[in-house]
């Protein structure tokens, strides 16, 4: 008797959201039912009252019995084994709606403007550390924009005309790194460090982990794959 | 006014005697007694006697014991309890309580049960707290202290509070709503001696009132200040501002509208915080420009009394390391907000040895659970909180994780775990480690879902726990159940108080064996599960001495219950439905109490008292 009640219990269990109450508390869905009815529990109760009208009015046993024989009967159509995803129980599991809304809220925000991108930026010479979102500018420009402001206590260089070092002119970039102003540089995914300026913005924005501005007579020893990525371009 | 001045006088006229009844009555402050004319001189000492040693006694249920002793001393206790707490604002009207206790000056309510939480029951249900207010502020001008949990409290109550209780001290409002920050402004402008505000997890309404800046000027008291459940902006100068001047100020935990920019302005002038609330925990939206960063690290180095750290409400993971210099000390972390992963919980659990107190999110999983147990052997409560609360959401967290901290965590007295994978024998497993556990409550978030390695039903993991957590008071069950799991919580649970069912058991016996076997139950709420009208007759004898039993979307039938509301006298019995639907025999939600008033009169529609 045990085993089938067992059995039973994982089909009967699921359906007694459909027992004279309701699903889960009132208005909450019903899994089983697909039917368009707005609650599960209409539909079922009906079947348990047709049942009931057929036997003698008798509390307890009998009415369980009739809820096992219709829970079969509709149990069917389902299968047991790996339901699909299932409509909400109201109130379950039991997480006050104050903590599933923020939980909710989080995650909407990060969606929304997906991971941010903060990078720290070092500048030599200067006493702290600097982070900066990358996410929140779309251009170099831009960027260069906010650095100078962030460390204008310091001398920054000219980086030209477009705020960027031209990798077009050979000749621009070789006074850049010779002299004492300042050049952003970055390191990249793979731990290279490189001149800021060399590929699509985008690209930088995926591949920078983080910045350093550093002199420009420092920055030569970067400038082999700056001349290189020159060379290649003319 | 003690006994000495008796003896001194011998022998006694009745003159005296009368005159130092009439002294005993004024000094007493009450009210409500007139001067016996009969000769009781005896009795007199007594009461002199037991009201200076009843002073003495603080627990609730000792001062129960005492009063029950006899009249004289029923009397004096009654003059002498200062803290009210009255677990169930309906089992006693506010005019009995004031026309029975004297001096009261702390007051402890709680009003809707706990499945309310969940949206099981429509609102407006009940639990206002103005009639309170208004019957303390006429018998206890006095008041200091109000405690209220899951009531009604309006602005017009906040009001009433500041204005008609001039010491009043100490506000806290927690799972409370029915306000919002006009009657919050109101409330914290008029209350001067005001020494904590506590905001936990209620609601408040936006009502576009800038409430911090209402706190009166010059030098404030205020020792702890919790608003972390407030979802609107505030005005962080007039924060900055009060913090400035309140040097007594240990707690204080703040809402995710405040940076961690700001939250580092904060912690720099008030570095003897105790309990601290981080807020966000990220940079204000625009990010990298204006002045410097500031050195989080110092800020988090100087407030070395830190032992309570919550908040991180919209973390970023990157500002994690700034907490390192207080892990050390920190007693109690809530990280039930951080979305952070093992590999982030790591570095700052590995210092957190003193931990006792720790709320995470499942985010962690089990890796993060097992760090936990490697070092936090002092840990006392844990609870995991899912990141996605769906029935059929990915869990990261199982028994792997559970196993782990009761292999870890000897010591551990209270644990909620929320998970999609479980099996008996991790269940067991800490039942064995864990001999200390008082509260247990395992929420398998998957309905009916069995032991995920063998295929069987929790019975035997619950049964285990019953059995070897000798002092177990609170068990919330799940997962596949069937009736021979509440055999075992009849014959083993005998300490349990609170019980919380869910899905689960067979048939009518699941609850006649709780009800039967569990002589200190005070608490039984279940849904959803199969017991009818014949188990619930099987607790006549257990219902006066309950607060509660919810019982709702089971098999129970209005006649049924009314069977049980004709019975009992004392009992209310309420039965509420969450629609507008008729009324057939079916009832949806049961919820009853025993009350010494009767029905209540401010039932809504939706419920029916039988």
């Amino acid at each position: 008797m045990q085993g089938t009640e067992r059995d039973l219990n994982y089909k009967e269990t699921e359906l007694c959201l459909g027992l004279p109450g309701g699903g889960g508390g009132g208005g909450g869905e019903n899994e089983v039912e697909s039917s368009p009815k707005t609650t599960g529990k209409r539909g079922f109760s009906e079947t348990v009252d047709l049942k009931l009208n057929l036997q003698s009015k008798e509390a307890g046993m009998d009415l369980n019995q009739n809820l096992e024989t219709c829970s079969k009967q509709t149990a069917c159509t389902k299968d047991p084994s790996k339901p699909p995803a299932k409509a909400q129980v109201l109130g379950w599991p039991p997480v006050r709606s104050y903590r599933k809304n923020i939980m909710a809220n989080q995650k909407n925000s990060s969606e929304e403007c997906e991971k941010a991108a903060f990078v720290k930026v070092s500048m030599d010479g200067a006493p702290y550390l600097r982070k900066v979102d990358l996410k929140m500018y779309n251009s170099y420009q831009k960027l260069s924009d906010a650095l100078a402001k962030m460390f204008s206590s310091f001398t920054m260089g000219n980086y030209g005309s477009q705020g960027m070092i031209d990798f077009m002119n050979e000749s621009k970039l070789m006074d850049l790194l010779n002299s004492s102003d300042y050049v952003p540089t970055y390191e990249d995914k793979d731990g290279d460090w490189m001149l800021v300026g060399d590929v699509p913005w985008e690209m930088f924005v995926e591949s920078c982990k983080r910045l350093r501005i550093m002199k420009g007579s420092e920055a030569i020893g970067l400038a082999p794959r700056a001349m290189e990525k020159c060379k290649s371009r003319a | 006014m003690s006994e000495d001045d008796e003896r001194q006088r011998s022998p006694p006229s009745d003159l005296d005697f009368v005159s130092n009844k009439a002294r005993n009555c004024n000094a007493t402050g009450s009210g409500s007694g007139h001067p016996e004319f009969q000769s009781a001189y005896p009795d007199q000492v007594l009461e002199n006697v037991l009201e200076n040693v009843l002073h003495f006694l603080t627990s609730k249920r000792d001062r129960n014991a005492a009063s029950l002793v006899c009249k004289s001393w029923y009397r004096v206790e009654a003059l002498t309890r200062s803290e009210l707490l009255i677990g169930n604002c309906y089992a006693v009207s506010p005019a009995r309580v004031t026309a029975r206790f004297a001096r009261v000056r702390a007051l402890h309510l709680k009003g809707k049960p706990r499945f309310a939480d969940f949206n099981l029951m429509p609102p407006d249900w009940g639990a206002h707290f103005n009639p309170w207010a208004l019957a303390m502020a006429k018998a206890y001008p006095w008041l200091e202290k109000v405690h209220l949990k899951r009531m009604s409290v309006t602005d017009d109550d906040l009001v009433a509070l500041a204005e008609l209780f001039l010491g009043f001290k100490e506000l806290s409002l927690v799972c409370c709503d029915g306000f919002g920050t006009g009657g919050l402004a109101i409330f914290v402008n008029k209350c001067r001696q005001l020494k904590v505000l506590d905001l936990m997890e209620s609601e408040v309404t936006d009502d576009d009132t800038d409430w911090i800046s209402c706190f009166p000027e010059g030098e404030s008291h205020l020792e702890s200040l919790i608003f972390d459940c407030v979802e609107c902006h505030i005005n962080f100068e007039a924060l900055e501002r009060l913090v400035a001047r309140s040097p007594s100020l240990k707690k204080l935990r703040l809402n995710r509208y405040v940076s961690i920019e700001q939250l580092y302005h904060l912690m720099i002038r008030a570095p003897q915080l105790t309990h601290l609330g981080t807020g966000s925990f990220s940079p204000p939206e625009i990010a990298g420009q204006g002045d410097q960063e500031p050195d989080y690290v110092n800020a988090f180095v100087a407030c070395k009394s830190l032992v309570c750290l919550s908040g991180f409400r919209e973390i970023i993971p990157d500002y994690l390391p700034a907490i390192y210099p207080v892990c050390a000390n920190l007693t109690s972390l809530n990280f039930s907000y951080a979305n952070i992963t093992a590999e982030q919980l790591k570095p700052i659990i590995s210092k957190c040895h003193k931990l006792q107190v720790f709320w995470v999110l499942d985010s962690i999983c089990d890796e993060g659970l097992q760090a936990v147990a490697a070092t936090c052997k002092e840990l006392r409560e844990l609870r995991v909180f899912p990141v996605d609360a769906r029935e059929d959401s990915d869990g990261p967290v199982s028994d792997v994780g559970l196993r782990a901290i009761s292999e870890g965590c000897w010591k551990l007295q209270s644990i909620l775990y929320f998970c999609q994978r479980m099996t008996n024998a991790a269940v067991i497993a800490m039942s064995k480690n864990c001999p200390d556990l008082v509260v247990f409550r395992l929420c398998i978030m998957g309905r009916h879902r069995a032991d995920h390695v063998t295929g069987e039903p929790m019975d035997d993991g619950f049964g285990a726990i019953v059995m070897n957590c000798k002092k177990l008071t609170r068990l919330a069950v799940s997962g596949l159940l069937t009736d021979k799991a509440f055999d075992y919580i009849g014959r083993h649970g005998k300490l349990l108080r609170t019980l919380s069912v869910a899905f689960a058991g067979d048939s009518d016996m699941g609850l006649k064996y709780v009800l039967e076997g569990c002589p200190k139950l005070q608490k039984l709420e279940i849904r959803d599960s199969p017991f009818g009208d014949a188990a619930l007759c099987s607790g006549l004898h257990l219902y006066y001495n309950m607060r509660f039993l919810w019982m709702s979307s089971c098999s129970l039938t209005r006649h049924g219950c009314q069977e049980i509301a004709r019975g009992m006298p004392h009992l209310v019995v309420e039965v509420i439905r969450s629609s507008d639907e008729e009324m057939d025999d079916a009832v949806e939600i049961l919820y009853m109490y025993r009350s010494l008033e009767g029905p209540r009169t401010d039932a809504p529609k939706f419920v029916t008292i039988l």
